[in-house]
């Protein structure tokens, strides 16, 4: 049979993207369409006391300027904590408060966009301002311990063992603070939303969404509409990084505004509107514990986060999650706390917990392992968790002895010298650091349909989304080995709310939930089609045993004498109805319970670095990945190059820089915001093992959109500290940090 | 941004004339002026664009060579008179901005590119005497890693950005002007001004001048040259330190003539006669470098965040000599 399904198929919208006929939500051409934009907060915390609207009114073909003094009211805003962990606390200028800097307070629509942003401009705001707090050292009176924390709402705290005990009972102990800094999503498509109102009561939106069905629902809750009345589409993204996760302020603000011009509205934010309103990775400080026998046996693991959050939310950088399951240790302990600040909401940001949490403890077990003289590598191997140790459950699969193996081989491990500063060329320094990448399997509920047509073609539907991460593709490459057609003969639909139910594209679990409901689709067919097949008396399989019929690439046939049969389009060009069609419903069943379910992966990095000037460059990267069933060669080399690349940035670049006195993030552009440049991207070498896992979900997938990242950054601190022999706890390391 | 309105000058005269409507601005390649007129700092109501003016060549000029304000950055830095006789303004020039940025800069228009300055760029983060005379600086005390750390004043620690500035400084580049009193000639280090007590003037073009030609005297030693620029990541980053240095060492490894110009240090490109006439006779290597760097650096002071640049510019002015000692020419 035919195997589509892991090979590098290239993607199928890749044509539609490169000739600009995939139309992203900004891009949508919507008939008496009008531009707007929003005007935002200066201050952190205080009153807006009045707006004067008038010199903006003024501007030739505004619209309206919709303020916190003119809005509409909306219903009572639901915020039942017990709901999706994406549903944010909005600002919808339903009062005069700011708890923010950059929070939206006013709407102003146009004909034009220009029109729209000079009168913005021209928008005179009085504000009371309130002392306020933004950095982590004043807002520490604010300390609270969150009820739950993270996507999975994992209990705050944990305790295993004797923590005391075991700390005390190590040869060598270490106790360190990291720490990491604000950090943007930042995706090159700014978030947009096109709002196209059908009546009082009906609604379209083109939003830039990871969740289309989410987005309808928070819509419809947020504006009093029955959900069945909302409908969103969302064809193509330009990334979104847990950023176009939620609902975020701005899209029904562009619904509010619409029904106020009664014509569709557009709003697209400005880079510099990427900067708070639409989440941010927390800053977090990290103070870890750990300690180890003579011979690198782990005796005791403490890490204890501290997070910001804001003042109106509750969102938790769960960054001690991976401690409790990452390593074999007798006496483990975790904690999260928040603390609260006049920011706007953090949010999921691509490997929301372990993106941070993992380079405080990989940087940390890098540390303890230098402090009892035991190759880092070797010392991971020695504290290798046969099973969680958390939850005490086997791993549904665990390929990162495997990984490790691999990886160090490519990467020429062996040859590293453990000293320090050891790789020296005049004033250049090489260093060689390693880390575990680790990430959770999720899958939500989702649901597909697949349906073939008399013209023998198949049109597979889901509402979820692609981010760019290929969906479509690999999606396509699903349902024809499920069905047994080629991929040519089948078109997949997404982004839209009214197709089969799905969940966020978040979680890195839309391949394993999305997936898993299209391959059950797509076999729900194919049972359709061999019914239809043997109860056809013109079939040449008329008759025939179904479990004796294949089909494979277009073609129905008989096993044994594959000569004997015919093509699904002269199957189906002879059934009464139009078409044939099989459901697919998957969620997650009780291999939950009996299994922990994870991606692994080791990464190895290279870095020179400048001995005077500090200047810093990664010069090589190795990562093996053990994520179950990879479906396409070609994306999922594409999502852990890119994993690893986001590690360069997060070790080295990306920093949101805030004015404390003016509670502001300063550096709000791409110029002043770093990420890698291709220049700052070496040759990176991104690898999987074979791994088969039948107990994650129908299709064996893990996920793999995140875990890239959740070792890069460490591996990269890590391999400074080779070079340089110094530890930087605090990212981004930067050449001062060196000096 | 404010409406405006725009005209494309086919000539020098017209663009003379057309500069004197109020509140009037060249437009060169753009990419500094139409991104603050986005941000509101910039709100001319007149854009006269001088890209089609015949400033456009780049020729051999009394021994040196004379470039056209309108010659766009990527075009100068890789022609053959520049690459071959000035290498460190070619350096200079390809590390700044990006590839597309460099296709769209023009000569003269990145002779007036604008400050970095957080505080500067954007209107609505409070104060800022250069963009707002008299409010005060929000940077001394505010977000300063990349400000200024000599020549500031109590009114303002912006720098200067430009890479190509710190290249032209190092090699005595004179600004020829155009303007209603007719012509006259700039040295580069008059050209651009330290803030004192009035920072909102970035240089000494006075009002209604159009800057024609950028002239590079002859300098027979300015191959041996380094451009050193230290920065947060390997392109489309501004400096945080940067050094053009050019070096004429004899047989004997004496210093005959030096050259040095520092980036990302003040509100223009940084030169001290002192550090250079001191080199002069000195045996080319690190001792003599380390004190030219002290006489560079004197008076040198950080503003929390930069405090670190003194020492990274000490240590690179001693590499920037260093790599251009080893050039072989």
């Amino acid at each position: 049979m035919s195997n589509f399904v892991g090979q590098p198929m290239t993607r199928v919208d890749g044509r539609k993207k490169v000739t600009g006929e995939a139309k992203y939500t900004a891009e949508v051409a919507v008939a008496n369409i009008s531009f707007a934009c929003l005007i935002t907060s200066t201050i952190p915390k205080g009153r807006v006391v009045s707006m004067d609207t008038a010199a903006g009114e003024r501007v030739p073909g505004v619209l309206a300027i919709m303020t916190p003094f003119n809005a509409p009211k909306l219903p009572p805003a639901k915020l039942a904590p017990g709901g999706p962990s994406t549903n944010r606390v909005l600002t919808l200028l339903q009062d005069d408060v700011v708890r923010y800097a950059n929070q939206p307070i006013g709407v102003v629509v146009a004909l034009s966009l220009e029109n729209a942003q000079q009168a913005a401009s021209l928008v005179k705001v009085l504000y009371a301002a309130e002392p306020h707090h933004v950095d982590f050292e004043s807002s520490l009176t604010t300390l609270f311990k969150p009820d739950k924390v993270g996507g999975s709402k994992a209990q705050p705290d944990t305790s295993e063992g004797d923590i005391a005990a075991g700390l005390a009972a190590g040869a060598a102990q270490i106790s360190h603070v990291y720490q990491t800094p604000f950090e943007v999503h930042n995706p090159m498509e700014m978030h947009a939303t096109i709002a196209v109102w059908q009546g009082r009561d009906k609604l379209t939106v083109y939003d830039a969404t990871q969740g289309v069905c989410g987005d309808k629902q928070r819509i419809a809750e947020l504006l009093g509409l029955r959900p069945d009345n909302v409908h969103v589409i969302s064809e193509f993204l330009g990334g979104g990084f847990g950023s176009k996760g939620p609902t975020w302020s701005h899209v029904p603000l562009c619904a509010m505004a619409a029904q106020r011009v009664n014509r569709p509205v557009k709003l697209v934010l400005s880079r510099a509107e990427m900067f708070g309103p639409v989440g941010l990775r927390a800053v977090t400080r990290q103070s870890i514990a750990a300690a180890a026998q003579k011979d690198g046996t782990l005796t005791g693991l403490r890490h204890d986060t501290v997070a910001q959050t804001s003042t109106f939310d509750t969102f938790m950088e769960t960054a001690s999650l991976t401690a409790r399951m990452l390593y074999a240790c007798p006496n483990i302990s975790t904690s999260h706390r928040l603390v609260k600040s006049n920011i706007g909401t953090p949010s999921f940001m691509r490997a929301p917990g372990e993106a941070p949490g993992n380079f405080a403890l990989e940087c940390a077990i890098d540390e303890l392992a230098y402090a009892v003289k035991v190759d880092p590598l070797a010392f991971r191997l020695k504290n290798y968790a046969e099973q969680d140790p958390e939850k005490k459950r086997p791993w549904s699969s665990k390929s990162l002895r495997e990984c490790y193996r691999v990886g160090a081989e490519r990467f020429g491990w062996s040859k590293r010298p453990l000293e320090p500063r050891s790789l020296r060329n005049g004033h250049s320094l090489t260093g060689w650091g390693m880390a575990t990448a680790v990430y959770p399997t999720n899958r939500s509920a989702s649901s597909a349909v697949a349906r073939i047509g008399k013209d023998g073609r198949a049109l597979v539907e889901a509402a979820t989304q692609d981010l760019g991460t290929g969906t479509y593709t690999v999606m396509t490459q699903i349902a024809a080995d499920a069905i047994g057609m080629n991929p040519e003969q089948i078109t997949f639909r997404l982004g839209d709310s009214d197709l089969p139910e799905t969940p966020v594209s978040g979680g890195s679990q839309t391949a394993a939930s999305t997936g898993s409901a299209v391959y059950l689709a797509g076999q729900a067919l194919r049972e359709k089609l061999v019914q239809a097949a043997v109860t056809d008396a013109r079939s040449p399989l008329s008759g025939v045993s179904a479990q004796d019929i294949s089909i494979d690439r277009g073609r129905i046939f008989l096993t044994a004498t594959p000569a004997k049969g015919e093509t699904l389009q002269a199957l189906m060009a002879r059934q009464p109805g139009e078409f044939l069609e099989g459901h697919g419903d998957a969620k997650p069943g009780e291999e939950k319970d009996k299994y922990s379910m994870y991606a692994f992966g080791a990464q190895f990095a290279e870095v020179r670095v400048d001995a005077d000037l500090g200047q810093l460059r990664v010069t090589r990267m190795v990562g093996v990945f053990g994520a179950g069933k990879i479906l396409n060669a070609k994306t999922a080399r594409n999502q852990f190059v890119g994993g690893m690349t986001w590690g360069i940035g997060m070790a080295l670049m990306e920093n949101a820089e805030m004015d404390t006195r003016l509670g502001r993030i300063v550096n709000n552009n791409f110029a002043e915001y770093h990420i890698p440049v291709n220049l700052d991207v070496p040759t990176i070498e991104a690898l999987w093992v074979d791994e088969v896992d039948t107990h994650v979900n129908p299709i064996g997938v893990k996920g793999i959109g995140e875990i890239g990242i959740t070792g890069s950054a460490a591996a990269v601190a890590n391999a400074v500290f080779h070079a340089t022999g110094k530890r930087v706890r605090d990212l981004p390391i930067t050449l001062d940090k060196l000096l | 941004m404010k409406p405006f309105t725009y005209f494309r000058a086919q000539n020098a005269d017209e663009a003379m004339v057309q500069i004197r409507k109020p509140d009037s601005k060249f437009l060169g390649g753009g990419t500094n002026l139409i991104d603050l007129m986005k941000m509101g700092v910039e709100q001319p109501s007149h854009l006269v664009d001088i890209t089609r003016l015949p400033l456009t060549q780049i020729t051999e000029y009394q021994g040196g060579v004379r470039i056209g304000a309108a010659v766009r950055n990527s075009d100068a830095a890789n022609h053959a008179l520049i690459r071959t006789r000035y290498p460190l303004l070619t350096q200079a020039m390809l590390s700044g901005a990006t590839a597309q940025l460099r296709n769209m800069a023009t000569m003269g228009g990145n002779l007036l590119q604008r400050t970095r300055c957080y505080y500067f760029y954007d209107p609505t983060l409070g104060e800022c005497n250069k963009r707002n005379p008299g409010t005060g600086c929000a940077a001394k005390t505010g977000v300063n890693r990349l400000h200024a750390i000599l020549g500031t004043s109590e009114d303002c620690i912006a720098t200067n950005p430009s890479d190509m500035n710190v290249a032209l400084a190092a090699l005595d580049a004179v600004i020829q002007v155009s303007g209603p009193q007719g012509d006259r000639a700039i040295p580069i280090l008059e050209f651009h001004r330290l803030p004192g007590k009035t920072p909102e003037v970035d240089t000494n073009l006075k009002v209604g001048e159009l800057i024609t030609a950028i002239d590079l005297p002859a300098i027979p030693f300015a191959t041996r040259c380094s451009y050193l620029k230290t920065r947060d990541r390997s392109s489309y980053a501004f400096a945080i330190v940067s050094v053009a240095a050019a070096i004429d060492v004899d047989s004997g490894n004496t210093i005959r003539n030096a050259r040095v110009a520092l980036g990302g240090v003040a509100h223009k490109p940084w030169r001290v006669p002192a550090a250079e006439s001191f080199l002069t006779g000195k045996k080319a290597g690190e001792p003599a470098y380390r004190e030219a760097a002290g006489l560079l650096l004197q008076g040198a002071k950080g503003y929390g965040h930069n405090d670190f640049k003194v020492e990274l510019a000490r240590r690179s002015i001693v590499r920037a000599l260093t790599d251009a000692a080893a050039v072989r020419v």
